[in-house]
């Protein structure tokens, strides 16, 4: 065989693997989505928004748990982002070839890859221990110790990408570097840096581990930060393991929202940076 | 030559004494001496790496930036040295202003990136602020283009508007020496001859000092010349004379191209 024929051959072959490799992959993540739809869909209903998660046997839906999810989805934000971009600016603007630099990102990286369970095992030892009872304060503080190392990563990652020579424009017109900052570089960094706080969104909205051992759960409504607090993954994982048929229909409507919302969390972020990066 | 470009005696802006400039361990100037003329366009040009872009950032100490970077000598504005250490920096490069190589528009609109300058050094009412913008913008030749949208992202301009967008921001802060380091290197013949006619309007009130690679442009645009190579000037002095009857060897086989 010519030389030409075996190129053409070894292109088919690595395409064909290739190809394969998707296909597995896809697979199984239509298989989920599949699942999740047609095991959601059934319990979606008024209902699941307007009433608290039930006694077994009684009607009821998610109403608490959604609403504790998103208040400490949100508080988690609202305190992780803030941090998450300074540390980002400090590493990429400030320590990025100092030894203080080197070992934050070192550590930052451990964070990152830092199973969950072990930041909700970490909280509840400094926090939950000491208090003497689970409160969603402490589900609000496990969630920001998962975004901030994502924040951190993603601000430095696109701070890095904005050219020095945008920096050294702001800098030739006489302005200071926390000028430079806050209004050319963060600014030119804004559509990534916003991109990396919503896949943080995304990424602590499914979390279980963290909240098991923190905010625990509730039964009932309750908007106290003292109090334990209502979750949609930690009364996922009660609701789908209890033998109650009802528990296990709540469950799948649960897997079914907490799915659309970080499918749409990750679509706004896809949107929302090709938006803005194109000029 | 038609008119006489260069009336006699033309007063000095900034004085080059003995500037040694390192990158490190590095030395990448040696020992510049030389004058940069008022209301004049001073050209460097050499061949990649002679220093002539080092050259050019230590005048606003733009250098100042990276920690291992550093120079010796003096830099004599109205009589003070401005590589000391208690000159501010930022009200060093209010008088010296700089645009380079790529157009750096700000991710803000046409209006605001004029302005941000301003608002560093001057406050100005709404009315005045209007009215530099204006000013800056006519001065670029860039107000007729971007008149109606001013309050459009200055990354919707072209490449050329973008770098005359950049002028205008360098010129608004009023400064009295601007530094062009081959500021038409990026953009199309057409965008670099309005550049050009650009600098020669602006000299009429701004000192220029214009990094090229472009012997052509250098010839075109500028009043004197200084050729460098390997961090020394080899020849510096009307730009004429030095392209008509240059007094080095090296300088006469690089513009005649048989080297560089």
């Amino acid at each position: 065989m010519n030389l030409r024929g075996r190129r053409k051959m070894v292109n088919r072959i690595a395409l064909g693997l290739s190809l394969v490799a998707m296909s597995f992959g896809l697979f199984w993540l239509c298989w989920i989505l599949y699942t999740v739809f047609h095991l959601g869909l059934g319990g979606l209903s008024l209902d699941l928004f307007t009433k608290m998660t039930p006694p077994p046997g009684s009607p009821g839906g998610l109403m608490n748990a959604i609403v504790g999810s998103l208040v400490m989805v949100g508080l988690a934000t609202l305190i992780g982002t803030p941090i998450g971009v300074m540390a980002g600016v400090y590493l990429s603007e400030y320590g990025q070839r100092t030894a203080l630099g080197f070992s934050t990102r070192f550590i930052n990286d451990i964070l990152l890859s830092a199973p969950s369970i072990v930041i909700g095992l970490f909280i509840y030892a400094v926090y939950v221990a000491q208090v003497g009872k689970f409160s969603a304060m402490a589900g609000v503080l496990a969630l920001a110790l998962i975004v901030i190392p994502v924040v951190v990563r993603t601000t430095e990652n696109m701070l890095l990408l904005i050219p020095n020579s945008l920096r050294e424009a702001a800098f030739a017109l006489g302005a200071p570097k926390w000028i430079v900052i806050s209004r050319v570089t963060v600014r030119s960094a804004k559509a990534g840096i916003v991109t990396g706080v919503l896949l943080a969104v995304a990424r602590i909205s499914g979390e279980t581990a963290p909240l098991l051992f923190t905010a625990l759960s509730n039964q009932f409504w309750s908007l106290n930060l003292n109090e334990p607090m209502a979750n949609l993954p930690v009364t996922i994982f009660k609701f789908a393991m209890s033998p109650f048929t009802d528990w296990q229909q709540l469950a799948w409507a649960g897997v079914f929202l907490i799915t659309m919302g970080v499918l749409a969390l990750n679509v706004a972020a896809r949107a929302f940076f090709s938006e803005q990066t194109k000029s | 030559m038609t008119e006489p470009r260069i009336p006699a005696a033309p007063e000095v802006q900034l004085s080059i004494r003995g500037l040694s400039f390192y990158y490190g361990n590095y030395q990448a100037l040696k020992n510049i001496t030389m004058d940069v003329y008022k209301a004049r366009v001073t050209a460097f040009i050499g061949p990649s790496g002679c220093g002539k872009s080092t050259l050019l950032r230590a005048l606003n100490r733009m250098y100042a930036l990276y920690p291992e970077q550093r120079a010796e000598g003096k830099l004599l504005l109205d009589g003070k040295n401005l590589l000391d250490s208690d000159i501010d920096l930022n009200d060093l490069r209010a008088r010296i202003g700089m645009v380079f190589q790529k157009p750096t528009p700000f991710p803000m609109s046409i209006y605001e990136n004029i302005a941000f300058g301003v608002r560093l050094h001057e406050s100005l009412t709404r009315a005045q602020m209007d009215d530099r913008v204006e000013w800056a913008l006519r001065k670029a030749a860039l107000w007729d283009e971007a008149k109606d949208k001013l309050s459009q992202s200055g990354m919707s301009l072209s490449g050329g508007q973008q770098q005359r967008l950049c002028i205008a921001r360098g010129i608004a802060v009023h400064p009295e020496i601007l530094l062009l380091d081959e500021p038409t290197s990026a953009l199309d013949p057409i965008s670099t001859a309005k550049i050009e006619e650009l600098i020669h309007d602006l000299k009429q009130e701004f000192t220029i000092v214009i990094v090229t690679h472009n012997m052509q442009q250098a010839a075109r645009v500028s009043d004197y010349t200084a050729y460098m190579y390997l961090g020394e000037v080899i020849e510096f002095g009307d730009t004429d004379d030095l392209f008509i009857a240059p007094k080095n060897k090296q300088t006469e086989d690089y513009i005649t191209g048989r080297f560089g």
